[in-house]
Parts: C-alpha cells; structure tokens; sequence
C-alpha cells in the first residue's frame, strides 16, 4: 500500500476544512452557529485546523432558548474563552418578549420553533451573509436532500425544488442582497463518524454526554430529564436512572438514553450496537408529524 | 478504513430504490424507529415484506408535487470501508441529476434490467458516465429471478454492453447478475447463480481500487485563503491555506503561481498545525514561499517542472442545467475552484445525443439536459488541465450574473 493514503476520517476532515475556507473566501460576514453540542463542537475544532495560527474569520453565535442544559452552556463559555474566540449569545426569551410571541403550551412547551424567530432576527442584526451549521445528512431525509451551501430566502426559507445543483468541489456561495446560505461542512459524516473522530483527536464534550445519574420522567417510552420547564402531574413516573444524552437540544424536547458509557470508548460499542437512530431515540420534536424537519427548513430552521 | 462514494444510475422500474434499501437493509444500517416506518407504509402490501425502497423515498414536496429533487445521498460503512451513495432519481431531468451525483462519484452502478437488456437508457446513463470520467463501473443485471437465474440471458447482455463500453471507452466493467429484491448477490453470494465466478456486490465495492484515482503525479493547489494574523509575535506570518486536488508537494519544491507565472520555493507546509516535510492530495494543508509576493484567493500553486494550460478560451463540453435556455453570446460568471471570472459563451460548435453520442452541428441553443461542445471565452486566464487527464482540475460550473444559480457544468477538453 502507498504511503499516499488517507483514512476515511482524514478525508472527511479536509472536505469539512475546505468547505470552511471556502466559506472564509466566499462571504463578507460568516456566523458559525454554535450549540454546545457534539457536532457543533466538531465544528470548531474543524475550525481551529482550518484557520490558526489566524483566528476565526466569523464569530460563534449561539440562539439561546432558555432551556438549554446548564452543563452545556457552561461548556459553551469555556470554550469561547479557550480558543479566545468572540461568542455572540441572542435569548429566544428576548425575541418573545420584543415580537410578543406566543409561548408554546404543554407538558413539554418547547421553543424549538421559536428559535427559529430570534435566529433570523440575529442574522439580520450582524448581516451575516452565511451560516455555518452542524447538520449532517444521515440524520434526517430533509437533510440528506440539502446542499452544503443551502442558498435561504430573505425569510430564512429552503426551498427544496429550488436548489442549486453542486458539482465537484466547487462551491456557488453567489447570493443577492437579503439572501443567506447556511453551510453544513459536516453534511457527509454519519453519528458514528462523529464519535471515532471525536476519540481520535481526543476533543473535549460536556459532562452529560457521559453516563450519569438523573432524575427523569418516563414518557411513552423516553426519558425526558426533571427541569422547571417540564409541567409534571402527579400520575407521572419519575425515576432516577443511570443515563447519557446521545445528542443535546433542549431540555423539554431531548430525550437521554439508559447507558453505563462512562467513556467515549464504551460510547462507541453502543452506538455500533444501538438499534434506534439518534433523532428517533431522543428527539421529541421531530416525532410529531413525518415531515417535521422538512417544515422546520422551509421556515428558516438550519 | 477509507471511502467510497458511488452513483446508481436506473429508474425504479429497474429496482434502483430496492437496491440501496438492500444494500442499507443488509449492511445492518437500517435502524429499528427507521424500519417501523416504513413498515408502517408497507402495510397495505399483501405479502407482508416491507418494501426496500420505501427507504429511498423522498419528501412530503415530492410526494405531493410528482417532481424529484436532484440527488439524495446516503451512507453505510462495513468494517473495511465507509460508503457515500449518490442516489439521483430517474426520469426528469435525468442528465443533470446524473451529471451532479457523478460528479463526486469514483464508481457507478447502471442497473440493466434482466428481462429488456441492454436500452436506450443503459446507453444514455454509460454515456453520461464516460463523459464525466468515471474510473470504475459495475454493470448490475438485476431481476435475474424473472428470467429464471438463466446464464444464457446474462452472458448475452454482458457481451452487448461489453460491446458498447468498447465504444465509449469506458476502462474498469465488472458485470454481476443479481436480484435486488431476492437480496441474491448483493451482500453474499447467491445459491441461485452457480454459474456467476465473480464476488458479491457489497464485496466488489468493498475491494474496488480507489486510491490510484487520485492523481499524485501533477500537483495543483488552488489557494482558497490567506492566512495573516498580524499579531506581534506572528508579525511575517503569511500563509496560503488550500487543499491539495492533485499531487505531491515537499518543503523546498520550486513552485510557479498562476495566472501571474511567478516563481518561488516552498518554505513550510503546515498539516493541523504541524509542520510536515511533504504533503499530498487530498490534504488541506497551509503553504509558505520563501517570497513576498502577490498571491489571492483564485490563484492557483503548482510546481514550476509540472504545469497546467493557461489560457483564456476554454474548449467545454458543456452539460446545461437551468429551464431558461442558453444561446451563444451570453455572459456568465465562470468558477473553477476558487477562482471565479466574467466568461462568454462564444460558440456553441454541437450537441451530443446522450442516447446515441451523435453529434448535431450549430444548434441555436441549449435547453435543460442539453450536453453541448461550446468555446467560452474567460475575461482574464485562467489555469486548467484536460477533464480527461485531471477531474479535479477541469471541471468548472456557469453561474447566471442575475439569479446566481448554477446554471450549467464545464468539462475542460
């Protein structure tokens, strides 16, 4: 075998770092949307390789729904001042306030679809002319349908008939004034791609990614953690149980998973095992109707 | 472990969607939420089977609308390789879902229905292969259980296609019958085929050579973004960063920027923030030059010994992808890697007839899935090698100036 030869995560890893250069190339004022989460994590650690000794050619920005896991938002700010890049912070509570939304009711009320408010409302604020975001295509077929460089209206929209064919390496970043692309550098890696390349390059996540104990409300079948922002009754079974978040959203719409992974390793050996994909175990939201991801897109949703 | 991404090139007539649902369903990367759903779809079905290519299906904005959305991709991985699918849907607007989805792809699969042959289509989705050079194609006879496993019926497809790959000049055809939904030959041999020596589907794209595709030989380095911190202790810091398409570069190779043709030395090559002696295609690497001198995003590093054409009329076959036609004498933004200039499409010379590879002269315009030969003239040279000789380099997409969609795909001859 030649020497020549790259593993299938160095591949991956230089496609991820040339579609941020040409995000770096390509547009006046990039944001890179930044959760707290996994893959938004492999995100700026993509970032790093792509940009230093420079810094970043785009701050992170981060759309707050007010009910995020305090371990994430801690790991968020750790973060930034690590890497000693600017974080940019805009509250959903803020927009519902100023527009005088409607907050969503329930036992789980979520502002998923809210968020959506605030992040166009930010992206307007600072002019951003791109977006970069953690989707990757396995997740979802709405998004195994969308481009790296996914061109959105002035209102934030995917319009799934409308999109620009993608050849090659070549990226069409061309956009007119009010229009924005969202980018997806890690469009072609699957879950378990995140995880092997998370162990080898020995990056750092937030605690609840790790098994731990917690109390949880048993809710047909998922474990949705105890927090002020779920409405319990008295005929709810709450439990404590030994469990680990496989992704992290919300509180009210992120479901944790039974698991003993203390370490990326054992992590790893359930992920292979596991039978369930990451959005059906633990993702509420996208189990109202079929196509609740394509809607979400089509109204602005990255 | 490495990567493979493939193309599978059929309508569902010809059991394309069962076949990647196959190929999913059988490789385990089928999960048990993704296969209630389908399931839950199937039901009507009296068999009782699921149906495989409910794992292909597409959006509510398809279902709704009868249209197709260019090209879906989808993965699964065995424990030697991780498998990129390019899954363009048949019918509407067939060559340019087909141009995109092969255009990333290192092997095809055109799947040939047992019971008609080798068609028209068959020889439209070759042909469109051979003009986007793809290295490696595997010919699928799928529904070989209708014809009764019959050698007799396979052989003589393998020689007509055999035949028409000649023509085309397609290099690498490796032939397999299979039943896509019998599942035989697909991730294990089948006891149905006795006669068939070869390996099963999933072993063939498990074993395909791809490395020696990507060219080591000429080295061409487009730079995408400088890198200049300007901080006091980085005061001269002054990196290109890019990712190498082809070839090889080591630290104190004589290299020549282009257009411009000024020449330098190769002083660092950064790889992760380390300091590499050599690096190679595909690396995103960070280059130093032992000069000062004037280099952009847009230009493009080679090694001074090894150079591309610079030019500034491009020969094109020319693949055109927008409803609004194309007519000679209309300005576009061309866009070769990073670099992006004002071009004109002068002359359009002929269209090919992507079922036969006739040619007719002096059309008056390209419509959508029209593949055309075109001389477009560039405002300013640009560096480009032959499509043939290197993929990477001379593939270049038209943007409209107005809309900014991409409107159509360049193939440098």
């Amino acid at each position: 075998m030649s020497q020549y030869r790259l593993d299938y995560l160095d591949q991956l890893e230089s496609e991820s770092i040339h579609i941020m250069r040409e995000v770096a190339g390509q547009f006046e004022r990039p944001a890179l949307l930044f959760s707290g989460g996994k893959d938004s994590i492999t995100l700026v650690h993509l970032a790093l390789k792509a940009f230093r000794p420079g810094k970043f050619p785009f701050p992170l920005v981060h759309i707050d729904t007010g009910h995020n896991f305090p371990e994430a938002l801690a790991f968020r700010d750790m973060l930034a001042e690590q890497i000693g890049e600017k974080l940019i912070v805009r509250k959903v509570a803020d927009t519902i306030k100023a527009k005088g939304l409607t907050e969503p009711k329930g036992k789980f009320a979520s502002r998923n679809a809210l968020q959506t408010f605030t992040l166009l409302d930010t992206i307007e604020e600072f002019e951003f002319d791109a977006c970069i975001g953690g989707a990757r295509r396995d997740e979802e077929k709405a998004r195994a349908k969308e481009r790296i460089f996914s061109v959105r209206d002035e209102f934030g929209q995917w319009d799934p008939k409308r999109q620009r064919p993608e050849l090659w390496n070549i990226y069409n970043g061309k956009i007119s004034k009010g229009e924005n692309v969202r980018v997806f550098p890690i469009s072609n890696w699957t879950e378990l791609d995140i995880w092997n390349y998370i162990r080898r390059e020995k990056i750092a996540l937030p605690s609840i990614y790790f098994s731990h104990e917690r109390e949880v409300l048993e809710y047909e079948g998922q474990l949705v953690a105890t927090s002020e922002f779920i409405q319990l009754e008295p005929t709810d079974s709450v439990v404590t149980k030994t469990v680990r978040y496989r992704t992290v959203g919300d509180m009210t719409c992120t479901a944790a998973v039974e698991s003993v992974a203390t370490n990326i390793d054992d992590i790893i050996r359930e992920i292979t095992a596991t039978k369930t994909s990451e959005r059906g175990e633990t993702r509420i939201d996208d189990k109202v109707s079929e196509a609740a991801m394509e809607d979400r897109k089509k109204n602005g949703y990255f | 472990m490495d990567l493979l991404r493939f193309i599978t090139a059929g309508s569902v007539d010809d059991g394309k969607s069962t076949l990647i649902g196959r190929l999913l369903y059988d490789s385990k990367s089928i999960l048990i939420d993704q296969l209630e759903a389908i399931e839950k779809q199937s039901k009507n079905k009296e068999d009782g089977e699921i149906d495989l290519a409910l794992l292909t299906d597409g959006l509510r904005a398809e279902r709704e609308q009868g249209i197709t959305i260019d090209v879906a991709y989808k993965y699964f991985s065995t424990p030697s390789r991780k498998f990129i699918i390019a899954d363009a849907p048949g019918h509407i607007q067939y060559t340019r879902n087909m141009v995109t989805g092969a255009s990333n792809s290192d092997l095809i699969i055109i799947l040939v229905d047992a019971r008609s042959g080798v068609v028209e289509q068959t020889r439209r989705h070759s042909i469109i292969a051979s003009l986007l050079g793809l290295p490696h194609v595997v010919v699928a006879i799928n529904k070989m259980d209708l014809v009764e496993y019959s050698q007799d019926v396979y052989n003589n497809i393998v020689i007509d296609y055999a035949n028409m790959a000649k023509s085309l000049g397609l290099k690498e055809v490796t032939y397999i019958p299979i039943s896509a939904l019998k599942g035989d030959n697909i991730v294990e041999k089948a006891a149905t085929t006795p006669w068939y020596e070869g390996e099963a589907l999933l072993s063939i794209l498990e074993k395909v050579q791809v490395q020696q595709d990507i060219d080591l030989e000429h080295a061409r380095f487009p730079v995408q973004y400088v890198i200049r911190p300007q901080t006091e202790e980085l005061h001269d810091y002054r990196g290109y960063a890019g990712k190498l398409h082809s070839g090889i570069y080591k630290k104190g190779d004589a290299v020549t920027v282009l257009p411009s043709g000024v020449t330098s030395t190769i002083t660092a090559i950064e790889l992760n923030g380390k300091e590499v002696e050599e690096a190679f295609a595909p690396q995103s690497v960070i280059l130093h030059l032992a000069d000062d001198v004037d280099i952009s995003r847009g230009d493009v590093i080679v090694k001074s010994n090894d150079q591309p054409n610079v030019a500034q009329e491009l020969e094109v076959l020319l693949c055109w992808m927008d409803t609004k036609p194309l007519a000679a004498g209309k300005k576009y933004l061309l866009q070769l890697n990073s670099t992006v200039v004002k071009s004109v499409v002068k002359e359009l010379q002929y269209k090919v007839d992507v079922n036969t590879l006739e040619q007719h002269a002096s059309p008056e315009q390209a419509v959508l899935n029209d593949i055309v030969k075109a001389t477009i003239k560039v405002a300013r040279p640009v560096a480009f090698d032959a499509y043939k000789k290197l993929r990477t380099s001379g593939g270049a997409i038209l943007i409209d100036e107005t809309s900014h969609v991409t409107v159509g795909a360049c193939m440098i001859q």
